[in-house]
């Protein structure tokens, strides 16, 4: 079976004032349909790079990348983001928010009724049909994030891209956003990139998880299969070793062999 | 005026027997309870509080203002032909008891001669906002177009006002459209640099969602680069106003017909120093409550 996203020699140069810049070199990668990637590494890795690639908003220099066997050329909604710091616009609501991106992709095809039933949906999917008529500045940071899902899903992704999405949150509501997200992709049967830096959230979430070098130059350094049976508890594990023994080859990863540069000199 | 307010409701507290622990009748019977004096209650305090911060706020600006009138009063004891803080009052309570009066194009009342001079302000302020205001948004948005723009708008934003004057006596021939036109001139560069700002430092994150969803460029304009730079816009446009107002004195004084600026110069010419005075405070509270005017409104439009 052909992979859904393939990426095939991925590279990315930066033209800097100092010369020539390698983010990425070397990047081979395929996903599966519906599988959840998770991206880890330490910061200054790539990983964002790597997956605003796969959303478009930056041009490989090197190399191809595929989706559904077709050219990755520029940003497209079937390529919805989640941004790290939720990209909501001030001036709309939260529903207009979602509206805008919802309109954006069925507009053509669907009565106004149906768009804001859409909208509508994808507030409830993420607990907020309360706080739909509040503007950005009067929730939460994570209800913001969690409108942000909701703009996201809404727009029914091919792949849904995640930049640390709950990066800015305190330990709580992150995981409080984590145990929706896995419901969500359940139900909803997406394709999901996330960047993390988070050991925990990538074990807990994702089917596997893709591991960085240190940049400059940064590539895949291992790829972990995380075959924990779903749908899964956070306590549960808790008590799991085979969930400690994944979550130690992650740590052993990026401690001793990918200690940061600064540290280790 | 509040303090009086507060002193009835507390009494109403007091008598309602929210302060008083038990009746006045059972207090006899039971444990000796004595009245909560009123300053140490809940609403006592409050009231104490209020009144310290109204008068520590109050105090600086007036302490100021009295200082101000003060030292005008020494200074018009000192200096023959200043008059005092109470002989100009008395002057604006006769000007302004009847402000729209018409004896012919050189005597017209103070209300006029405001009202003329926000209408020229107005037209010159208004016609810099919509070339201004859309020319901010292209030197913002295109690169090349900035770098055109950027070495006459250099060279032409710190020439004073009224050098432009004679070019627009040339031009337009008529005293009105001349000072219409330097206030054309001097109020146009905030705008244009502050609204250019405010599209260069709109956040990546913003454009990026736009990339992301695909919007066309109606959308992107109305439902992101117009919001995001709003506040940049209304900044310039404060900035503006200060300016025009600012000008508009001047400009007058050399044009002549109505209008506050030749008002002064006319009085000056009447050696009415009470009436110059008060223009001088008009100048000032006019051009006070327009900014803060804008204000107000810049800060409906801020999300932050």
């Amino acid at each position: 079976m052909q992979s859904y996203v393939q990426i095939e020699n991925a590279g990315m140069m930066f033209s800097t004032k100092k010369g020539t810049f390698t983010a990425l070199t070397d990047i081979n990668f395929n996903i599966d349909q519906g599988e959840f990637i998770a991206l880890i590494g330490h910061s200054g890795c790539g990983k964002s790079t790597l997956l605003n690639l796969v959303a478009g908003l930056l041009d490989a220099t090197d190399g191809v990348l595929l989706l559904a066997n077709k050219e990755i050329k520029g940003p497209g909604p079937e390529r919805s983001v989640v941004f790290q710091n939720h990209s909501l616009l001030p001036w709309l609501t939260a529903f207009e928010n979602v509206y805008l991106a919802v309109e954006k992709v069925f507009g053509g095809s669907e009565t106004k009724a149906q768009l804001k039933a859409r909208t509508s949906a994808a507030l409830d999917l993420v607990g907020l049909t309360h706080a739909a008529g509040k503007l950005p500045g009067e929730i939460s940071g994570g209800m913001k994030q969690r409108v942000g899902i909701a703009r996201a899903l809404a727009m029914e992704p091919k792949v849904l891209l995640m930049d640390e999405p709950f990066g800015a949150l305190d330990a709580l509501t992150r995981a409080h956003l984590q145990d929706e997200l896995m419901k969500i992709v359940a139900a909803t049967k997406s394709t999901v990139i996330m960047v993390t830096h988070d050991v925990d959230e990538a074990v807990l979430l994702s089917d596997r998880i893709v591991m960085m070098t240190n940049g400059p130059a940064a590539t895949i350094g291992e790829i972990l299969s995380v075959d924990l049976p779903r749908p899964r508890d956070r306590l549960a594990l808790a008590h799991d070793p085979h969930y400690h023994d994944l979550r130690s080859r992650v740590l052993e990863f990026l401690y001793s062999r990918q200690m940061r540069p600064k540290e280790a000199a | 005026m509040s303090a009086v307010n507060a002193t009835t409701e507390n009494l109403n507290e007091i008598l309602s027997g929210e302060d008083i622990a038990p009746t006045p009748q059972a207090s006899v019977a039971a444990a000796p309870t004595r009245r909560t004096p009123y300053f140490e209650t809940e609403s006592g305090k409050r009231l104490v509080e209020n009144t310290l911060t109204l008068f520590k706020n109050a105090i600086p600006p007036l302490l100021g203002m009295l200082l101000f009138v003060g030292l005008w009063g020494l200074i018009s004891h000192s200096v023959k032909n200043i008059p005092g803080p109470s002989e100009t009052w008395t002057s604006a309570v006769a000007l302004f008891s009847d402000p729209f009066y018409n004896n012919g194009p050189n005597d017209q009342g103070i209300g006029w001669n405001i009202l003329n001079s926000l209408y020229r302000v107005g037209m010159g302020f208004g016609a810099a906002a919509l070339v201004g205001i859309p020319l901010g948004f292209m030197v913002g948005r295109f690169d090349f177009l900035n770098r055109m723009l950027s070495p006459i708008i250099s060279i032409l934003r710190p020439v004073s006002p009224l050098a432009w004057l004679p070019i627009g006596l040339l031009v337009l021939q008529k005293a009105e459209s001349a000072s219409i036109w330097v206030i054309f001139i001097s109020s146009i560069w905030p705008m244009v640099l502050n609204t250019a700002a405010g599209v260069q430092r709109i956040p990546q994150d913003y454009l990026n969602v736009a990339r992301v969803l695909n919007l066309s460029e109606f959308k992107v304009f109305t439902k992101i680069l117009f919001p995001a730079v709003l506040p940049y816009v209304l900044t310039g446009v404060r900035l503006s106003i200060g300016v025009a107002w600012l000008v508009i004195v001047a400009a007058e004084m050399l044009t002549g017909g109505v209008g506050i600026g030749f008002w002064v110069w006319d009085e000056w010419n009447n050696l009415n120093v009470a009436h110059i005075i008060i223009a001088i405070f008009i100048v000032g509270i006019v051009g006070l409550l327009l900014e803060q005017g804008l204000m107000l409104l810049a800060k409906r439009f801020s999300y932050e």
